[in-house]
């Protein structure tokens, strides 16, 4: 069979959300992936700059539905430090158990997908079951289930009540029961053994290399994890450990997920029974003094950074975030060559893809080594440069 | 067959095509509901597939341009009439009348039809994802096909006959072929789900991966007729499984009035196909979707294997009791 080209996305069913990228195939091996990041343009960091930084903290909790939390605590972590205030101990303990409970249910989330996406759908109907669990928890503490918008500058919008933390504490332990047979299930299942073993492997110089981080990263066997690298929040008071694997690939990938989220378990089990006693949030000032600074977080998806410039204003004068997704984004690329048609949805679902987070616009010059983002006005110009017959 | 009415009532109505058209739909229903409630989910109404029909039938047809237009509506077709051809032949009620020496083979040619209607569909909507997924169709074919037919055929060496009647006559005078040959009841049941492409082997329609497969450019009529051969094909299979290894729709001992016998061996007739039918979606619910080269491994290693090793164990066992 001659090479075929395949078009994965914008619009396709193993996608959630608009990617696209170009398949170029033998038969049934992959010879080849032309990627075409940045289909969506949101003008989410320009939007950011334009809005004081209450109003910032909503609008970035909806760069992603999944990791909203992430963004938000990123960016008000950033704030806080160029303001030089420090949050509460219960506002930190607050913003932990959300953290956590984001990480759980994005997890549950991506096992339940990767189980789809091999036609396992027992396991997909059972995680996102179960995952109910951690929704329900995170609405009764917030409010939502999916924006919980619980950051403030400065703290915590709103505080737990014991009967809150009653009911969550009372819902952990079948969690916990739950996430044990998922562990189980990763390790033994024949049906995902199948499917996940060997594929899409990543050696540690390799990961090293394409910049992976996240689970991406520790399935690979690098102990990176800014929880344990950077502190922030509680985690250097919770006890629990840096999950890494030896795999490097999917199956890796998995097991690092679901050993994950028996450590987030502990976290929030951890940050629920000593829930300090004290105010959730200080008075924080209106404007920021000048400053630049370099956030880090680690999301479900891996190590999030929001670099903030502020100039003395309430508003930020640059915001650049530069989410998970777009640094595991090399790693995909090379480990579908070779590999089965039949992979791909496996091998990009394992790096827990992103989009929403991901689609701005960086352009990298590979000739002059430049990198730097293009205005509106180029883009029109280039489009039309390209595409000459549609002006 | 002598009387002319009520041959034409065995074709059209009971146990001929309405009735396989009403009892597929039931079948289709209970194999959601089965597959949702294991995995925690309500599940469908039972006239969910029969709603889900009409609304297809009633849909918009739309033809991909350069496709030959004959040709894509016909094939739907012929793979429906070649399903419902069938089911003439399996035992319902009693033996069919209509059985001849033979028409085993008959039933498994008619039976590999739909498969080949759907590489052809998928060869024929100038779609890259129907294209791959009618070459993995094929290719599925040429793997499974080969044990499900020995497996299918060794009641038929066993009993000397090559009629599905007649062999469920020889289990009715002895013992059910699933004791006797139990590897060929599990590589029939195995081909069974393979034939009908369903989980672990939906690889031709891996939706995650190729969209649709075949089916991606089928819309309207097409696509309900489509979904109903793949119906009805699941009622002809586990209704042939049924009489090759279960004994089909007799009982050993004779009851008095004809009608009662026909009642008793219609409802054997549903228990048994019912009980296929709990298999294959425990089979489907337990499983993910393997690939189209482990599947390659697989199926040569060691379905074929098993089904040739039973070959020769019912060849030696001819030898020794049978035919002694």
């Amino acid at each position: 069979m001659p090479e075929v080209v395949i078009p994965i996305g914008p619009h396709h069913p193993a996608l959630k959300e608009p990617v696209n990228f170009r398949i170029i195939a033998d038969g049934e091996k992959i010879v080849r992936l032309e990627l075409d990041l940045s289909y969506n343009h949101r003008g989410v960091e320009k939007a950011a700059e334009q809005r004081d930084f209450i109003r910032v903290l909503p609008l970035l909790e909806r760069v992603c539905g999944i990791c909203s939390h992430s963004h938000a605590t990123a960016f008000a972590k950033g704030i806080e430090e160029i303001m030089q205030i420090g949050i509460p101990p219960r506002a930190r303990y607050i913003r932990t158990i959300i953290a956590e409970l984001e990480r759980m249910h994005s997890h549950l989330l991506w096992l339940g997908v990767a189980a789809h996406l091999i036609g396992f759908d027992t396991l997909f109907m059972w995680t996102w079951r179960d995952r109910e669990a951690v929704q329900d928890t995170l609405e009764e503490m917030s409010g939502n289930r999916v924006h919980y918008n619980i950051n403030e500058i400065g703290g915590v919008r709103c505080d737990l009540t014991p009967s809150q933390v009653n009911a969550a504490l009372a819902r952990l332990p079948l969690l916990e029961e739950r996430v044990n047979t998922y562990v189980d299930m990763v390790n033994s299942e024949e049906t995902l053994l199948i499917r996940f073993r060997g594929v899409g492997r990543l050696s540690k110089e390799e990961a090293l290399r394409y910049g992976t981080v996240g689970p991406t990263a520790r399935a690979s066997g690098i102990d990176y994890d800014t929880r344990k690298d950077d502190p922030y929040l509680a985690y250097s008071e919770a006890p629990w450990n840096v999950v890494t694997d030896s795999n490097g690939d999917v199956f890796g990938r998995t097991r690092v997920r679901v050993r994950e989220l028996q450590e987030s378990l502990k976290i929030v089990r951890f940050c629920l029974e000593n829930l300090p006693e004290g105010p959730i949030r200080v008075p924080a000032p209106k404007n920021a003094p000048k400053g630049e600074i370099l956030s880090r977080y680690e999301a479900p998806r891996g190590e999030l950074a929001h670099f903030i410039r502020t100039n003395g204003t309430d508003r930020v004068e640059r915001i650049d975030i530069r989410t998970p997704t777009l640094a595991n984004w090399t790693s995909v690329a090379m480990c579908l060559v070779n590999r089965n048609i039949a992979d791909i949805p496996v091998i990009v679902a394992a790096i827990d893809p992103c989009l929403s987070c991901t689609s701005r616009i960086t352009l990298v010059d590979n000739q002059t080594q430049k990198a730097g983002v293009i205005g509106f006005d180029e883009l029109i110009r280039r489009y039309r440069s390209r595409n000459p017959e549609e002006v | 067959m002598t009387d002319p009415v009520s041959g034409l009532i065995y074709v059209f109505i009971f146990p001929g095509f309405l009735f396989l058209f009403i009892y597929a739909l039931f079948l289709a229903f209970l194999d959601r509901k089965i597959a949702a409630r294991m995995q925690q989910r309500v599940g469908p109404p039972f006239f969910q597939p029969f709603a889900d029909f009409i609304k297809v039938l009633g849909k918009e047809v739309i033809d991909p341009a350069g496709v030959d237009r004959v040709v894509f509506d016909a094939a739907p077709l012929v793979a429906l009439a070649a399903v419902m051809t069938a089911f003439l032949y399996v035992p319902v009620t009693g033996n069919s009348p209509l059985a001849f020496q033979g028409d085993l083979v008959v039933v498994l040619y008619l039976l590999s039809l739909p498969t080949l209607v759907l590489f052809l569909l998928g060869w024929l909507s100038r779609n890259i994802f129907s294209a791959i997924g009618g070459i993995r169709a094929v290719t599925q074919l040429f793997i499974y096909e080969v044990p499900f037919f020995l497996a299918l055929l060794t009641p038929a060496l066993m009993a000397g006959t090559w009629s599905v009647s007649e062999i469920v006559l020889w289990q009715q005078k002895n013992l059910w072929f699933v004791f006797l040959q139990p590897i060929g009841f599990i590589v029939a049941l195995v081909g069974l789900q393979a034939k009908l492409e369903r989980r672990p082997f939906d690889i031709p329609e891996a939706e995650t991966e190729i969209v649709a497969g075949p089916w991606t450019e089928l819309t309207g009529r097409r696509l309900a007729v489509m979904d109903l051969t793949i119906d009805l094909s699941l009622v002809v299979g586990s209704a042939l499984v049924a009489a090759l290894f279960l004994g089909g729709p007799l009982i050993p001992w004779a009851i008095a009035p004809a009608w009662l016998e026909g009642i008793i061996g219609f409802l054997l007739f549903l228990i048994k196909t019912l009980a296929v039918l709990l298999i294959l979606s425990s089979i489907k619910v337990a499983t993910g979707r393997i690939r189209i080269d482990q599947l390659n491994d697989i199926g040569w290693k060691y379905i074929a294997g098993a089904s040739i090793v039973q070959v020769g164990i019912v060849l030696v066992m001819n030898y020794l009791w049978v035919y002694a």
